[in-house]
């Protein structure tokens, strides 16, 4: 299970990666792995402005769908176009090819409230 | 929470244990795709020991048979097999099953094990007839062995000519050196193989040569998600999702196997659903634009109105489409129909196919 230092994490199972005011964010290795087979992701809010922990697209997995979250408010500004084509690469490299969106973060502060690595690492225990 | 007497070789075999039925099953173990395309290629075994077995012997076992089931079983010869239901006396359907012919007054019946207690009960109130009646469910244990690549993988494991049993016949012999193994042709995947009945201390001894013997066509451990995704793509009922208490044999599309040459539970009931038809019917759809369907998915016309809900959805490994079962108004059940699926408010466009979805 890797769950990598740099990263900010959710208890949704969401990874931030920061740069400048950009972050970069996708699901993690424990989820991608709870979820099994990805066959789909549905994100159709790239453009919209979207609030912390609203829902921003969903994954299907052969037997389940689960909702995507935003770890922080801001405006989506990018959707990995890659996952239409093959959603798999979220199993295959969920931290690298299978990102799913990078937003303007709107509000820095809300950074503060994610989970580091070791918190994460706590949570799925 | 129950345990198969191949749970522990499930759990070193790295698989993901889920709660079904009151039992801790494995649900999947490489991964959901690679084991669908295992059994659709080459072949898979499942454990499958949750589900229930019931033996009916005397003179009168038929009659019983044919008072609870809606299916001829009069027609089942010594060594054959039939798909049939149990109506619940209010056009529901208690279970689906399959009886098993051993002997001129001898029976194996093979249930569901969501519903092991509620059938037995169902059965031996019906028992006017004097029939001995046993649960084996708990010494029995279920292996199905499935894909095209069976008979190869397997044969080596039996002096049993497995080419020479037909579709729903079976064979009682010695399997991995165990003996009395009820080999049948049988399955629920639609990609052919056989179930394999044996009491519980001989199915590790034959989980054990089967991957042995089969190491040649790759043979694999199936999980229950592959089981659903298979037998979605069949279209074969599962109880608790396209059938149940509410729903009628003849709305679920098992007209087929309801026959009104004999008397049964329901049978006036159904007759006229039968001759006067009924408002809502089972249909298999396919989804045209992009999504997946789900269980209890609402199923809403062009205007939006709601006629009908999704029993069993999925994306098929197969076809790589969204495919599913549910209940719509009759008047949206002839094929090619237009109807769609309501996925997260979002009308997705579908239509009405014939089965199976998956053809080999």
């Amino acid at each position: 299970m890797s769950i990598p230092a740099e990263l900010k994490y959710t208890k949704d199972h969401e990874w931030v990666k920061v740069d400048g005011n950009i972050a970069t964010i996708g699901i993690t290795d424990f989820a991608q792995g709870e979820l099994g087979d990805i066959v789909y992701v549905e994100i159709e809010t790239e453009g919209d402005t979207l609030g912390q922990e609203e829902v921003f697209g969903s994954v299907e997995a052969v037997k389940t769908v689960s909702d995507l979250f935003m770890p922080v408010s801001g405006k989506i500004i990018e959707f990995n176009s890659k996952l239409e084509a093959d959603p798999e690469l979220v199993n295959k490299a969920p931290y690298g090819d299978g990102w799913m969106i990078k937003v303007e973060i709107e509000n820095p502060a809300e950074l503060d409230g994610l989970l580091s690595a070791a918190d994460y690492e706590a949570l799925i225990g | 929470m129950k345990k198969t007497a191949l749970f522990d070789t499930h759990v070193a075999l790295g698989a993901k244990i889920v709660p079904f039925a009151g039992f801790e099953m494995p649900v999947q173990y490489e991964g959901v795709n690679a084991e669908h395309e295992a059994v659709r290629q080459g072949v898979g075994v499942f454990d499958v020991s949750h589900m229930g077995e019931f033996f009916l012997r005397g003179e009168k076992a038929l009659d019983l048979i044919q008072k609870v089931t809606t299916n001829d079983a009069s027609k089942i010869d010594i060594g054959k097999a039939q798909y049939t239901c149990m109506p619940n006396g209010k056009g529901g359907i208690v279970d689906d099953l399959i009886v098993y012919r051993l002997a001129e007054q001898e029976y194996f019946l093979v249930v569901n094990a969501s519903n092991i207690e509620k059938d037995w009960n169902w059965i031996k109130e019906h028992n006017v007839f004097g029939v001995e009646m046993t649960n084996a469910s708990d010494e029995y244990s279920l292996l199905a062995v499935q894909g095209p690549k069976t008979i190869e993988a397997t044969q080596s494991l039996t002096n049993v000519d497995l080419s020479a049993i037909k579709p729903f016949s079976f064979v009682e012999g010695t399997f991995a050196g165990c003996e009395n193994v009820i080999i049948s042709a049988t399955g629920y995947t639609g990609s052919g193989g056989f179930e394999l009945y044996c009491k519980n201390e001989s199915v590790k001894k034959i989980w054990d040569a089967l991957f042995e013997a089969g190491k040649a066509q790759n043979i694999q451990p199936i999980g229950l998600a592959a089981r659903d995704t298979l037998r979605l793509e069949m279209g074969f009922c599962l109880y608790g999702n396209d059938i149940d208490d509410t729903t009628s044999p003849i709305e679920a599309g098992l007209g087929w196997v309801t026959k009104f040459t004999k008397d049964f539970v329901d049978a006036d009931l159904l007759q006229k659903q039968k001759e006067e038809g009924v408002s809502r019917k089972l249909v298999a759809f396919e989804l045209i634009d992009r999504g997946i369907p789900r269980h209890d998915y609402e199923i809403v016309n062009e205007n939006g109105s709601v006629i009908g809900k999704v029993t069993s959805g999925t994306m098929s490994p197969s076809l790589k489409k969204g495919i599913g079962l549910g209940y719509v108004s009759s008047d949206k059940a002839a094929l090619d129909s237009e109807i769609f699926i309501s996925i997260r408010d979002k009308g997705v466009k579908a239509k009405v196919v014939k089965l199976p979805f998956y053809k080999a």
